[in-house]
């Protein structure tokens, strides 16, 4: 007894030698950056944005920011959260009936055009949220509405008004569509089809099948996807901000805009809205864990690859090619036509053989020739591409702490790394503001806060891209490496990061996408000299410069095109030939 | 060459972190230069724990790893060489072959990756990997994308990796285990000669007995964390040490009984529930001992009642059911209390109902002391 006592003290005296001598090697000088890194960037704005808003002038502890914030009035609490609470089941529930629709017929029936239908539901991802919701301001405002002026003969002056509750939840809605078909094209795929042939076999008709035995079987991803889209909504600023505020409907992200736009500005009630935002989007984002965790009990859906058998829609066929057609001509030719039109009128007006005749490129030299515009654009690329690189190398290397290692606590560098995605954008904006106003880092007033604020925002996205390939790379590739002699650094930079290359590439391109068009957190971030395109296109609309932000905004689509299909081609070239 | 000794391995187990799991628990053994030496067991019994810590893969608890002079690991001496500087090669038993690499690249890693200083000139890394490729006959696919390869190929490609470091110690996890019935003995045949012919010392690690019948110099059966028995594969199967080993590497019959007395000539009589039946033992056994005594089914003769001349330690009985195996035939026979597996050249068929005189020669009955 007292011997394996004594043994026992001696090996815990051992491996506390051997953990030291490990803790000088570069690779745990790597891994220990890393992790400085996540902890810092989603945890330090957090903190500084409960303290800013909870603790007073003096030092004590204070509710004056939220008695302020939620005084009674037009922007009482109840009024904030009805509004919020709306606005976000209206468009979750869009988005996700249109996005699992789209996705189940691109994925398991015979619907024609498929790979139209897959590219028709991603293009609005490449939209940005500003010139979206701007597009549809031109299609179905009351006064200069292509759609009112259509219908005008016979339903009279201002039928469709997109500045009410319907609007902001169908252009919400419809913007957000694509992410909800990517989630529940993911779940589709990963199906074993033969579940739904069996059902077909025992002589279930097809919309029988559909509601017993499909939707059941991605019921998890259902929740996932509707919890991440109720979030997106919750947090979404373009649209209340545009839409929304001119109409006197608030919500959270709105009012804490326009907190912080007024004068004197209001840091504190801003980061009351914010905690109370947070807490919501935090509590979503728990009770979709929990919901998830019960949906295990029932993994028939495996990771494997199926080779899946269309379902024949029978007579099904042509109406939902219909559908498919008026969705695409709906959220993707008419907001893409409109802004292309515009953008070559000398001003707006509604069109007519009059005004299609005088087209002109005028705004396009206008923007060439505008140096704020080119120095925008060049921020963006510079954002983007640098932001979207430092989160995927950094998460890799995370991923491979947090899947391979069995370093004690890499749960918590997990869940830090996935914080930040409860964190809306003009929350992040308003915590970064609490922490280098104060910090004495000289970053704000540079590109460098912009350039945290993507940093901080995306790394989920990158995290999450990172980890599913990581999962998906045999350990003993990463041994035989260690075996034949390679160094930890070695061994990362030639078998882990190429293996990884594929998911890597695929994340690259999304956080291009989405911090080429990130407004949010940039608007309250810019300053000037700094601004990024995004937030010249909102300094525009507010000058009502309409078409030379049209101009500008075709010129910011074509080169998403560009920076999309660069870097898909790149992927093709480095990742692994199978 | 290979030394190991009181090797200690565990993991927390799936209950929490409290309770320990012995992978492997306390084991010594001793691998001779130029020798393949087999760790052979059923899933789960700790041979590939024990390549790994070898390998430098997992980190034990406690013991001493060397390799010629060299320690590799001591808990004692707190050393630990990491995998990466231990220049052994090892095959895997998936190969881990890396998709993203062609075959040439694959071999060329462990030279592309030494110390700088160690570092062959970019000529003598291609005049070695086409070397070590020719010994495994890949010579004429080293432009192939390693994902292009057949499984056969595979394996001697991950073999080629693991020899082009030149390393004193082969580390071979299961490597046959993915191959086809037919593709995997010839490999067997191939792997033994290469490594007869290059004069490699192999660590061996396998759950298939006949391949560590066919392949090894000695074997090292392991069960629950610890070696049951070393030897020869004429020694392990002839002589096992215990009744996991007779029972583990090919088939046995088991009969139960006590040790009624040891003659001069060192032949055991035993009586079983069955009659009494005359045995050897390896170890010295007292009389009243509780033992089983094990025969393989191919050492017991077997003739018609009718045609059986009064043969000493025979019984009677009769047969149940009869499989025709190809080269052989098995015979389940029943006796009074137990049922006896019999193998008989295929020319002896006797149908199920037939009374037939069973024979056992005393040398090929082997005592084995029961634990329990």
């Amino acid at each position: 007894m007292a011997d394996t006592r004594g043994a026992t003290a001696r090996l815990v005296r051992i491996a506390g030698r051997v953990r030291w001598r490990r803790l000088l090697t570069p690779e745990a000088l790597i891994i220990g950056v890393a992790v400085a890194i996540v902890c810092y960037l989603a945890l330090v704005p957090l903190l500084y944005l409960l303290w800013g808003t909870f603790v007073g002038e003096g030092g004590g502890l204070t509710f004056a920011h939220f008695q302020d914030a939620y005084a009674p009035g037009t922007y009482n609490m109840t009024t904030l959260v009805v509004n919020s609470a709306i606005f976000a089941l209206g468009s979750t529930v869009l988005s996700v009936v249109v996005g699992t629709a789209l996705a189940y017929l691109t994925v398991r029936t015979d619907v024609p055009f498929k790979r139209l239908v897959f590219a028709a539901s991603l293009v609005p991802l490449i939209i940005p949220g500003i010139l979206h919701t701007i597009a549809w301001i031109f299609l179905a405002s009351p006064r200069i509405g292509i759609f009112n002026h259509m219908v005008e003969p016979i339903l009279g002056p201002g039928f469709f008004n997109i500045f009410s509750m319907g609007g902001m939840i169908v252009v919400d809605g419809l913007h957000a569509a694509p992410l909800a078909f990517l989630l529940m094209y993911a779940a589709f795929k990963s199906m074993d089809p033969a579940l739904e042939e069996s059902a077909l076999m025992s002589g279930a008709r097809l919309p029988t099948v559909l509601r017993r035995i499909t939707l059941p079987l991605v019921r998890p991803g259902l929740y996932a996807a509707i919890l991440i889209m109720a979030v997106k909504a919750l947090e979404a600023f373009e649209v209340p901000a545009l839409l929304g505020i001119p109409a006197g409907i608030w919500v959270f992200t709105s009012r804490i805009w326009q907190v912080l736009s007024g004068f004197p500005i209001e840091y504190g009630q801003a980061g009351a809205y914010s905690l109370t935002l947070l807490a919501i989007t935090t509590a979503g984002v728990f009770f979709q864990a929990r919901l998830s965790r019960r949906g295990k009990s029932f993994q028939t859906i495996t990771g494997k690859g199926y080779r899946p058998r269309a379902m024949p829609l029978g007579r099904w066929r042509w109406p939902a090619t219909a559908a498919v057609c008026f969705y695409f001509f709906v959220a993707v030719i008419m907001p893409i036509g409109v802004l292309l039109y515009t953008s070559t009128q000398p001003f707006y007006t509604v069109p007519s053989a009059d005004t299609l005749s005088n087209m002109t490129l005028d705004n396009y030299r206008y923007i060439v020739d505008h140096p704020q515009a080119v120095r925008a654009g060049r921020n963006s690329l510079i954002l983007g591409i640098g932001s979207a690189t430092a989160v995927m190398f950094g998460m890799a290397i995370i991923s491979w702490i947090v899947v391979r290692t069995r370093l004690p606590g890499r749960w918590l560098l997990d869940n830090l790394a996935f914080l930040p995605l409860v964190v809306p954008g003009l929350v992040m904006g308003v915590a970064l503001l609490f922490v280098y106003l104060r910090a004495p880092v000289p970053i704000y007033g540079t590109l460098w806060i912009l350039f945290i604020a993507y940093l901080t925002r995306y790394m989920p996205y990158g995290m999450r891209y990172a980890s599913t390939s990581m999962y998906q790379i045999a350990g003993d590739l990463e041994e035989s490496a260690q075996v034949s002699g390679a160094s930890w650094w070695q061994q990362f930079r030639r078998v882990t990061l190429p293996l990884l290359m594929p998911g890597l590439v695929a994340g690259w391109i999304y956080i291009v996408i989405v911090s080429v068009r990130e407004l949010s957190s940039s608007i309250l971030l810019y300053s000037p000299g700094n601004e990024v395109l995004s937030v010249v296109i909102w300094e525009q609309w507010e000058n009502g410069q309409t078409t030379e932000l049209a101009a500008l905004g075709m010129i910011m689509i074509v080169l998403l095109v560009v920076l999309v299909t660069v870097g898909a081609r790149l992927g093709a070239r480095v990742g692994v030939r199978d | 060459m290979l030394n190991v000794t009181e090797l200690i391995k565990t993991f927390p187990s799936s209950r929490g972190e409290r309770d320990q799991v012995r992978a492997v628990d306390d084991i010594s053994f001793e691998v001779e230069s130029g020798q393949l030496f087999t760790l052979l067991g059923p899933s789960g019994c700790g041979k590939t724990t024990t390549l790994r810590c070898v390998a430098g893969l997992e980190t034990p608890d406690s013991g001493v790893i060397r390799v010629s002079d060299r320690t590799l690991f001591s808990s004692g001496d707190r050393v630990k060489v990491p995998a990466n500087q231990r220049r052994l090669g090892m095959v895997f038993q998936s190969y881990a072959i890396w998709p993203h690499m062609n075959v040439f690249h694959n071999v060329a890693f462990p030279l592309e990756v030494a110390p700088r200083a160690q570092r062959p000139a970019k000529k003598d890394i291609k005049e070695r990997v086409e070397r070590v490729l020719s010994v495994v006959q890949l010579d004429d696919l080293a432009t192939r994308q390693a994902t292009d390869l057949s499984g056969g190929q595979q394996q001697r490609l991950a073999l080629a990796r693991a020899l082009v470091l030149e390393p004193p110690l082969l580390l071979l996890d299961e490597p046959l285990s993915n191959l086809d019935a037919q593709l995997r003995e010839e490999m067997r045949f191939e792997l033994k000669r290469l490594q007869r012919e290059l004069g490699i010392t192999a660590v061996y690690v396998t759950h298939d007995q006949v391949e560590a019948l066919a392949m090894s110099n000695r074997i090292a059966v392991m069960n629950a964390g610890q070696i049951q028995q070393v030897g020869r594969p004429r020694e392990i199967y002839d002589k096992p040490a215990s009744r996991f080993v007779a029972g583990f590497i090919g088939k046995t019959n088991f009969i139960g009984g006590t040790v009624e007395r040891k003659e001069p000539d060192g032949v055991y009589t035993v009586s079983t529930a069955d009659g009494a039946l005359r045995t050897t033992s390896r170890a010295d056994l007292p009389a009243g001992t509780t033992v089983v005594a094990s025969i393989r089914p191919e050492h017991i003769g077997l003739q018609r009642a009718e045609d059986a001349d009064s043969e000493p330690n025979s019984w009677t009985g009769m047969v149940e059911t009869r499989a025709f195996l190809g080269e052989s035939v098995d015979h389940l026979v029943s006796l009074g209390k137990s049922t006896l597996q019999v193998r008989c050249p295929a020319r002896v068929s006797i149908p199920p109902g037939t009374e037939v005189v069973l024979t056992f020669p005393p040398e090929q009955c082997l005592l084995i002391p029961t634990d329990d």
